[in-house]
């Protein structure tokens, strides 16, 4: 009897890593998932606190290509290991801070790591040549072979016709004829082939997979950086900047605005953490002061949080201080007006 | 049969699931495990884990802005 190979498939929720799971499965391959959680994947977090996105039915869209496959996934936090690729990434950033190229090889590096430990025999992306400017051009596609460690047990079977041989089809445990050949970034054989397998509903994501190939929060990564003098983060460091709005008056202090309930409660959470201020005479937002707290600065921001409230045109709103020890004190200051708050106050 | 609770409240999915995974692995078929949360996502994630799995959720219970979920450790393949 042959033996029953085994391989494992990065999920990262989208359409093209269950057709390339689907695609090795019909091949009477065991497969299982396995999904890397880097803290920036765009996964739940900001649905789960915002109240105007709880409506919407979420999922994990990892989770639910899984059950669509009928396989396991292993869900891996790799949050701490991963800040090495994110600050210092061997091959730069992509468009914005997004680190792709160091990150594919990681992951694959981790997955390798994984079959070695659960003696699994191949690993399964679903990269597509010519897909993605930086990461999935052919070289790379190759580098990333080679500098995970993983080599020929990588194995793409959406563009594999268009790679050299990998052990899986040399031993004959996959046929080359019965994986693909697509290249370039037309999604429409992907698309073809989702209807094939009678797949839909799909998560379908803009940019990438995670919060780093976004503009706006890239720019607030390195505002945090540039601020605290040093290319580093924590977890509550990089979920804060998900949620609010985030005004920056002075280069020493820094506010996070709740926008609604939902991040009102979230930043909640965080109030033995930072000096905090909300409206008391007036509903408004839960504001977090991040940097200098002097008098100046607790003025400032009482002023813009009076903005933010109910009572941005009344002449008196009265704001509620809170210091992270838990002692309030009350400070009435008259709302910002508009026109006075620059433009690159916003971040 | 033994009982395991996991204190799972602030975080965000997908942490409470990677924290079930975790305390599964160390449990054997028929234990019960009952996780506490505080993110509404994990009435998906936690149930959508444990399907893919084969571990049975018994129990879901909410109170005031927490959620405990209650999971029957499947048979080990
Ligand atoms: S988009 Fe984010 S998760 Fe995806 S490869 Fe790039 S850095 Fe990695």
């Amino acid at each position: 009897m042959t033996e029953q190979r085994k391989a494992v498939a990065l999920i990262s929720g989208g359409l093209d890593s269950f057709l390339a799971a689907r695609t090795v499965m019909d091949q009477g391959v065991h497969v299982e998932g396995i999904n890397f959680y880097t803290g920036f994947c765009v996964e739940g977090h900001t649905h789960a606190i915002r109240e105007k996105d709880r409506a919407r039915p979420k999922r994990n869209n990892a989770l639910w290509v899984a059950e669509q496959l009928g396989i396991r996934l292993h869900i891996v936090d790799i949050i701490e290991e991963y800040m090495d690729v994110v600050i210092n990434p061997q091959h730069g950033y992509g468009t914005h801070l997004n680190p792709c190229l160091d990150c594919k090889v990681f992951m694959v590096n981790k997955a390798r790591e994984w079959i070695v430990e659960h003696d699994f025999d191949f690993i399964i992306t679903g990269e597509v040549v010519g897909q993605r400017p930086m990461s999935q051009r052919k070289h790379t596609m190759t580098m990333v072979a080679r500098d995970s460690g993983a080599g020929d047990r990588l194995v793409r079977p959406l563009c594999a016709q268009n790679l050299p041989p990998t052990l899986p089809e040399q031993k004959g445990w996959l046929e080359r004829d019965r994986m693909y050949g697509f290249s370039g970034r037309s999604r429409r054989p992907q698309m073809a082939l989702a209807a094939k397998y009678g797949f839909e509903d799909y998560a379908q994501p803009a940019g990438g997979c995670c919060f780093l190939t976004d503009r706006q929060y890239s720019i607030k990564l390195e505002d945090l950086w540039k601020t605290r003098g040093r290319r580093e983060y924590d977890l509550d460091d990089i979920m804060l900047l998900k949620v609010g709005r985030h005004l920056r008056p002075r280069a020493d202090l820094k506010l996070i605005v709740g926008r609604e309930e939902g991040e009102n409660r979230f930043l909640e959470g965080y109030r033995r953490r930072f000096v905090h201020m909300l409206p008391a005479s007036h509903v408004g937002p839960l504001v977090l002061l991040d940097g200098n707290t002097d008098t100046n600065a607790i003025e400032l921001a009482a002023r813009l949080t009076a903005r933010f409230s109910k009572g941005r045109d009344a002449g008196q709103v009265t704001v509620e201080i809170n210091d992270r020890d838990g002692n309030s004190r009350m400070l009435a200051v008259r709302p910002m007006p508009a026109d006075e708050i620059p433009a690159d106050w916003y971040l | 049969m033994n009982t395991a609770t996991i204190d799972a409240r602030h975080l965000l999915c997908p942490l409470p699931v990677i924290r079930t995974q975790d305390a599964v692995a160390d449990c054997r078929p028929g234990d019960h495990l009952q996780v506490v949360c505080t993110d509404p996502g994990v009435v998906h994630d936690i149930p959508a884990w444990c399907r893919v799995h084969g571990h049975e959720v018994y129990a879901i219970e909410r109170s005031d802005n927490e959620i405990m979920i209650g999971i029957q450790v499947g048979e080990a393949d």
